[in-house]
């Protein structure tokens, strides 16, 4: 029987690794994911899990030490955040061109400089062209359930691409909830093994990893992870299927909240959307029809998901936890792109919020709603919510 | 058991070579011998040898894509993290021995290469960090004394004066001032680690220091002086010659260095002067051309009889006096 856990976003990360049971795990604290290494770590320790842990010496090591073990053939798990990512990034763009399928937890939290330990998404935004699978979680049973979800997909054959996890610090880490843990063997029934095709450690088969690729395949092997990303898009709605046949927890490119009917619609990832379905049910106690968009899967961008939940509606405003300097925020630029060739366009309004932890309150929300209500929305002027003038 | 030459010529006849002819490095080239020599080794005693390369010559030369100048499983990551990459696969060997998913029942032994930039500057920390965690792997350094992968950059390792395009010699400044680090006592410094130093004139010396890093358990390092004939400014056919003199002048001493433990491999009966190995290279041509290096050269004379003094007396302190087991 599954069981209910009360416990932090980070402890439901770290169970559902150790239900994984990876080969491998390769990792560097930083505030909010420390928690996530430290849980797994005990679990370590006390022989729950016989994983390989490598404590390295920094991020840029723990993504290539992920690598090395990736490459080797072995199920490879890290953790990190914030500036431990901006450290890892060029290695993070190796691991996904040599399709190594590695799931990695990001706690999200603000980019220095300067510096903030608390959440935003600025370090996700980072990495969205790195070739990565970027799934987002609004609570700890998302996050718990996307590590597992993760695992399977990125081992895909069709797939072999890294994945990450994203949830909010602090907010879902640091935060008590709770969440529905599967039993172990149901867990390691769903992610099977993996049995990579060419790994180092194949010593009857040498096989050279990372070749110096020129001008003459560089650019044909970006057109094929390029077609990983296809095929992972095709496959996401397998392994959600799958996974709801084992849990009855239904998951989509989009969580979608009260949109069917709604005039108005607001876009948010992670845990912002739980204050956003508590103001969307206010609007609609007095019959103003607003919903909301949560995307699950960020990338590959579910395009054609965006097209059909919004198409016709009167308004939408796209809220970002992460500005792109001098460019339109990241959500909003890829949400109003996808509107392109839509036929009944709706107005655009586009809001940062929560940078560097700033608290989100249900009256920050109901200032986006209501300028979309109002029609005040102004099609790509930047607006803030909960910014000091 | 030492290996022998006669059983490494009968591995050589019987056996394709791990690290194959084809590759695309320079004639003359001293970095090839360091990765043939290693792999041999390695192989003719029966280990299955896994290898990692950082960015640089050796790295970009042997694997363009889609030929591969190695016979064994090799992975290269990035510049600054070939250490780091190959603890990587070690820590997956371990794991996936200990869940029974290893098909052979050879040993398996990592061999991670990387040149001086790779090792004594952006690499460091990440050698530095799977030394400590006391990964099984052998890394070998090939040390030429400057970035040359990318032309001629000045790295930590470039000695004093010598001829680079990031710090060149000009009328206002003599190229680079500081000394080279002593890469090989950082690297002691570490404590329970295997270290040697070798060079590209003794062969047999690096293969008899490659067994003992294969042998260890833990992490081992072999620091070979490997000249890049075409920015030394050298005559192709000379590397060796040229690190004979770099041996017998002291400028690079061959030691070991075992868990606290010195031990000076090769004692020349008598030591030949620094600059005369300095004045084969031609690398430093321009400086003499524009300066009075009488100064610079007693300078280096003064620093090797120190440095060998200091190896003498380290060999005779440390005897029988391990720090760690
Ligand atoms: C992060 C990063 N910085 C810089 C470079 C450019 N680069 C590639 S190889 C190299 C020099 C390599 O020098 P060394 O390690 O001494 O090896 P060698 O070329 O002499 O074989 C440099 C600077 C790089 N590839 N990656």
């Amino acid at each position: 029987m599954p069981v209910r856990l009360e416990t932090t976003g980070a402890a439901a990360v770290a169970h559902a690794m150790r239900q994984i049971n990876p080969d491998v795990v390769a990792a560097y604290p930083i505030t909010p994911q420390t928690p996530v290494v430290e849980y797994f770590a005990t679990f370590v320790a006390n022989g729950e899990v016989d994983t390989v842990m490598v404590p390295v010496e920094s991020e840029h090591s723990a993504m290539s030490a992920v690598v090395g073990s990736a490459a080797a053939g072995a199920r490879t798990m890290t953790a990190t955040a914030a500036n431990g990512l901006a450290l890892m990034v060029e290695i993070v763009y190796i691991a996904a061109s040599y399709r190594l399928p590695i799931v990695m937890p990001i706690v999200n939290r603000a980019l220095s400089g300067p510096i903030n330990i608390h959440c935003d998404h600025s370090d996700a935004m980072l990495v969205r062209d790195s070739g990565w699978v970027q799934l987002f979680c609004e609570n700890h049973q998302e996050a718990y359930d996307m590590t597992i979800i993760a695992t399977k997909l990125a081992e895909n054959e069709k797939v072999l691409l890294p994945v990450m996890v994203n949830l909010d610090g602090f907010i879902t880490s640091h935060g008590a909830d709770s969440f529905e843990m599967l039993e172990d063997e149901k867990v390691r029934e769903f992610v099977g093994t993996w049995e990579p095709k060419y790994p180092l450690l194949d010593i009857a088969k040498p096989v050279t990893h990372g070749s110096i690729d020129m001008f003459d395949y560089y650019f044909e092997h970006h057109r094929q992870q390029e077609e990983g990303m296809e095929n992972a898009y095709n496959i996401i709605p397998e392994v959600f299927a799958e996974f709801e046949k084992l849990t009855g927890r239904k998951y989509d490119y989009l969580d979608l909240y009260k949109t069917e009917d709604a005039d108005y619609v607001m876009v948010v990832v992670n845990s912002t959307a739980s204050t956003a379905k508590y103001v969307v049910d206010e609007y609609r106690e007095k019959g103003i029809k607003v919903g909301l968009v949560k995307p699950w899967v960020f990338t590959p961008f579910p395009k054609e998901s965006f097209k059909n939940a919004l198409n016709g509606k009167k308004a939408v405003v796209v809220l970002d936890r992460a500005m792109s300097f001098g460019k339109e925020a990241p959500l909003y630029t890829l949400v109003k792109s996808s509107l392109y060739d839509i036929s009944e366009k709706p107005a655009m309004g586009s809001f940062v919020y929560g940078l560097g932890g700033r608290d989100v309150t249900p009256h920050m929300l109901r200032e986006a709603f209501d300028a979309a209500i109002n029609g005040e929305l102004e099609l790509d002027k930047q607006k803030y919510l909960g910014l000091r003038d | 058991m030492p290996l022998n030459i006669k059983d490494l010529v009968k591995y050589v006849e019987e056996n394709d070579w791990a690290f194959t002819q084809g590759h695309r490095l320079c004639p003359g080239c001293n970095a090839p011998l360091a990765a043939k020599w290693a792999t041999v080794v390695a192989k003719a005693l029966g280990y299955e040898p896994v290898v990692g390369a950082a960015t640089g010559c050796l790295e970009v030369s042997t694997t363009i894509y889609p030929y591969s100048a190695w016979n064994v499983p090799y992975v290269h990551n990035a510049f600054e993290n070939v250490a780091a990459t190959i603890s990587g696969a070690e820590s997956a060997y371990r794991s996936l021995k200990n869940r029974g998913k290893i098909k052979t029942d050879k040993p398996v032994k990592f061999i991670a290469f990387g040149g001086d930039g790779g090792t004594y500057d952006i690499g460091l920390q990440s050698l530095s960090g799977a030394i400590e965690r006391g990964h099984d792997f052998v890394y070998i350094l090939y040390d030429n004394e400057g970035y040359m992968n990318t032309g001629n950059q000045r790295s930590g390792s470039t000695p004093p004066g010598a001829e680079t395009t990031t710090e060149p010699v000009g009328k206002a400044k003599p190229g680079k001032i500081q000394f080279k680090k002593s890469i090989f006592d950082i690297i002691a410094g570490h404590e329970g680690v295997y270290a040697a130093t070798a060079a590209t004139s003794e062969p047999f010396d690096f293969m008899a220091k490659m067994q003992k890093a294969l042998e260890f358990e833990g992490p081992a390092f072999i620091s070979i002086l490997a000249p890049c004939v075409r920015f030394w400014r050298i005559p192709e056919s000379t590397g060796p010659e040229v690190t004979k003199l770099a041996v017998e002048s002291k400028y690079w001493p061959l030691v070991e260095y075992d868990r606290g433990i010195y031990k000076i491999t090769k004692k020349p009966r008598t030591f030949k002067p620094v600059k005369e190995y300095i004045q084969k290279l031609g690398k430093y041509k321009k400086l003499m051309s524009l300066y009075n290096t009488d100064e610079l050269m007693a300078e280096i004379q003064e620093y090797v009889d120190a440095k060998w003094d200091r190896l003498v007396a380290l060999e005779e302190i440390s005897q029988n006096k391990p720090l760690r087991k």
